[in-house]
């Protein structure tokens, strides 16, 4: 009567509604969303503490803040692409959107360029310097999505044409990481505005 | 549309469609990838029971590392007049002789506080204490073959070493490891010209702790993850032992604090390299002003104890785990208010966050708000003390077997007592006034903290020894190990209230000038005697470790303490997966001892008729 009962996987257990390794990106994000509100309290108290110099922020942020949601549009239509097995429209999506996730760290770049240009630089005023760090540090984990975009990349044109679930679900990690470095500078760019 | 060509589905692609993801939930063969050679299963493992040893061997490297440099500036305090030529061959230049009497260097003697103090809180009481035994115990009591990613554990591991190679490789440098205490407030940490360990010894210094948080954070990913995906059938969250409740929330807390530190580092690099000055104000240095301006050292203690105080809760949560689950185990009784126990610490846990200013009462914060601060941490006293009031019920009346591992855990509440006690001394900003900066809170803090976390960790070591390596340890010796550290802690850090009271400041590498303190030369003797020989004990601790892997008395039954989890229905030397069977489904919450008038009643044995399950109300 005492016997064990045993767990018999799959069929007997409720299946899992997110895949952990989703699941465990979803946590990295929110430790990333801690540093960035690390860095944005630590803007707002020394913001408060007074002798801050008032600027204008680049244009070129904003245009930015389209151009990555709109990569996130087209990354996930190549998914659903993907999904559906249309394997012509899933590749020249991921292409579009790669060029795209590129042509945001260059155009932030300009935009601290035209920083520089109206004499704000990365030293001085902590004020400056705080749009720097944001935006730099935020630009790096851009980076990051775009070695993952590489791997997909390859992904794409190295295997042949197959739907499998593994592929969905890695297609899935990579592009769940690009909606969130873009929802992360949604913030980021409405936090600086309401700040200054 | 293209129509959908699959081919051969994997057995992975199998296992994620049917059933969510792609753990290997059947039955596992020895012959598997992860351990096929020496250096898979012993270097590069993916096995968390071999990673949770990993953590637990460098763990301990690091804290007689931090003990031997504690008694090298003990020396100094307590013997300030002796010779410390004998120390010439390790310490090299920075013994300086004067005829032929050897004198510690000054700025040696700062440097040994901080790594000292970085090391035993970053890398012993976190690395050594959550990585050991959240790895160890998370797959093994919750039912799961592994983590939910071996490789990012395997990573976890490798970047804690990395993060210790670094840090040692910055005690030999030639301007000595960073000296400016171990919570690195600018300017002294900003400034290359500030100290000798400014310069290299700081950058190496960060360097090391970033990567440690890569580590806490890879770490703590994975246990979140695997508490809330991975239990087995039956396995609710209201019926996990406590152990994987604080060690679930430790890791929540590292996942929401640390990065907040790498952001603090960040600016302070920033300050160190690119010339900024988020943390450097209009600044003279050897008489000369710097470019620095308009910059606020204030702004970094924020950032620092935003992550300093949870931090200090990372280190005693999973030690609070630990006793709960021994002392129900030894004292054969459930434990008392399991209920009670988990919202305390969901309680401390939340609390945490909003207390740590308390550490910046004297640092010029407005009094008002320091205020707020007060109240907040005042009350985390409440949970605290139901925790206490919960251990000692489920001591009261039990059936005690008084072993290392539970005398311990009886050990750790005594000192958390002692050291929470003091806490709310500290805790009110106008006495701190008095307090702050003195031997009154290094008093504090290593008995709550310090003292109270090895001795959860030592009852972790001693009771689950078995299960890590299939022997027993020596009991005597573990027993002569208790005593001895049990008095032996409270005779080094007991008087230090009184110095503390007295107003004796901490840092300080000598007090010869201050005549008002000299009246404290023999207790400051007294003092590192009883430090010599409560490492003496620890040494006699780390010789019955080794020596009980290779020798100590073999385990023969599976459950050889007659507790109920899981980890102890495994098989005595349990392989890759854990279960080479199917994972046994959970039945019971974790604490049925003395109930219907059987001893124990193991997670695994179904509910009999009628029979209420304590864990679901
Ligand atoms: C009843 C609960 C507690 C209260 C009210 C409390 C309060 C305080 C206060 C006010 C300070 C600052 C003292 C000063 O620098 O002037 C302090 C320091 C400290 N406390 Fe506690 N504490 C409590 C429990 C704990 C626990 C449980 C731990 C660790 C497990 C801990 C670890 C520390 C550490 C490490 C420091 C000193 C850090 C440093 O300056 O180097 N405390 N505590
Ligand atoms: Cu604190």
């Amino acid at each position: 009567m005492n016997a064990t009962i045993f767990n018999n996987g799959p069929k007997t257990q409720t299946k899992n509604k997110i895949h952990p390794q989703k699941f465990a990106l979803w946590i990295a994000c929110a430790s990333i969303v801690m540093m960035f509100v690390g860095f944005t309290s630590a803007f707002v108290v020394r913001r408060a503490a007074g002798n801050w110099l008032e600027f204008d922020l680049p244009n070129l942020f904003f245009w930015n803040a389209g151009l990555i949601v709109a990569t996130s549009l087209v990354l996930h239509f190549s998914k659903v692409a993907f999904r559906n097995g249309d394997f012509t429209k899933y590749k020249s999506l991921l292409v579009a959107g790669s060029l795209m996730g590129v042509a945001f760290v260059v155009l932030q770049y300009e935009a601290w360029m035209v920083m520089t240009n109206n004499g704000i630089y990365m030293t001085g005023n902590p004020a400056g310097s705080f749009v720097y760090v944001i935006s730099g540090v935020h630009a790096a984990h851009v980076l990051g999505g775009l070695v993952a975009l590489t791997a997909a990349l390859v992904h794409a044109f190295s295997l042949k044409n197959f739907v499998t679930p593994q592929r969905i679900h890695r297609l899935d990690l990579t592009v769940t990481y690009w909606h969130f470095v873009g929802v992360l500078w949604l913030y980021l760019i409405f936090f600086l505005v309401l700040n200054s | 549309m293209a129509t959908i060509t699959t081919t051969k589905i994997s057995e992975t692609d199998l296992l994620i469609e049917e059933y969510g993801y792609d753990d290997h939930f059947h039955e596992h063969h020895d012959d598997d990838k992860f351990q096929s050679s020496f250096i898979t299963t012993y270097i590069f493992s993916q096995d968390h029971k071999m990673i949770a040893k990993q953590f637990l061997i460098t763990g301990m490297f690091w804290g007689v590392m931090g003990a031997m440099m504690s008694l090298v500036f003990r020396m100094q305090l307590g013997f300030p007049e002796e010779s410390m030529l004998w120390l010439k061959p390790v310490l090299g230049k920075w013994i300086t002789v004067a005829d032929g009497i050897g004198t510690l260097a000054p700025e040696f003697y700062y440097a040994l506080v901080t790594i000292h103090g970085t090391v035993i809180v970053f890398f012993v009481l976190t690395a050594g204490l959550s990585g050991t035994f959240s790895n160890l115990l998370i797959p093994l009591q919750v039912g799961a073959r592994d983590m939910a990613s071996p490789l990012l554990n395997m990573l976890s591991y490798w970047f804690f070493f990395l993060a210790g190679a670094i840090m040692f490789a910055s005690l030999f440098l030639s301007t000595g490891p960073f000296s400016g205490g171990w919570t690195a407030y600018p300017p002294l940490s900003a400034l290359e010209q500030a100290s000798a360990g400014s310069g290299a010894g700081m950058t190496m210094w960060t360097i090391s702790l970033v990567f440690f948080v890569v580590s806490v954070l890879l770490g703590g990913i994975n246990y979140v993850t695997t508490v809330l995906n991975l239990r087995t059938k039956g396995m609710t969250m209201w019926r996990l032992p406590l152990t994987i409740w604080a060690f679930f929330i430790t890791a929540i807390l590292g996942i929401l604090s640390f990065p907040v530190l790498v952001s603090a580092f960040f600016l302070l690099m920033c300050d160190r390299a690119l010339q900024t000055s988020f943390f450097l104000s209009e600044i003279f240095i050897g008489g000369q002003a710097l470019e620095h301006v308009g910059g606020s050292p204030i702004l970094y203690q924020h950032l620092f104890w935003f992550l300093g105080h949870p931090e200090v809760y990372i280190i005693i949560l999973p030690a609070m785990g630990i006793v709960s689950e021994v002392l129900s185990v030894h004292a054969r009784k459930p434990i008392f208010g399991y209920r009670a126990m988990v919202y305390s610490i969901l309680a401390i846990a939340f609390l945490s966050f909003i207390v740590w200013a308390h550490h910046m009462f004297m640092s010029g914060v407005n009094p008002f708000i320091s205020n707020f601060f007060v109240i907040f941490t005042l009350i985390i006293a409440v949970p605290s003390a139901v925790k206490v009031f919960n251990w000692i019920a489920t001591l009261y009346g039990g059936n005690i077997r008084f072993n290392a591992a539970s005398l311990f855990s009886i050990g750790f509440v005594s000192m958390f007592i002692s050291g929470g006690l003091t806490g709310i001394f500290l805790g009110n900003s106008a006495i701190d006034i008095q307090m702050h900066d003195t031997y009154f809170v290094v008093a504090h803090f290593h008995i709550v903290m310090g003292v109270a976390a090895f001795f959860g960790m030592f009852a972790g070591v001693y009771h689950w020894f078995p299960k890590m390596y299939a022997r027993f340890m020596n009991e005597t010796l573990g027993r002569i190990h208790f005593w001895g550290t049990l008095i032996g802690a409270y005779a080094v850090f007991w008087p230090m209230h009184y110095l503390g009271m007295a107003g004796v400041p901490r840092r300080y590498y000598s007090f010869d000038t201050f005549e008002n303190f000299s009246h404290f030369a023999n207790i400051n003797k007294f003092i590192t005697i009883a430090a010599v020989v409560v490492f003496a004990l620890q040494v006699l601790f780390i010789i019955n470790f080794f020596y009980s892997i290779f020798k100590g008395k073999k385990v023969t039954s599976r459950n050889p303490w007659g507790a109920n989890t899981l980890e102890w229905t495994t098989p005595i030397e349990a392989g890759h997966g854990n279960w080479p069977g199917k994972i046994p489904a959970v039945q019971r919450w974790a604490y049925d001892y003395g109930k219907d008038g059987k001893e124990f009643i193991p997670q695994i044995v179904p509910l009999a008729d009628g029979e209420k399950d304590n864990g679901d109300h």
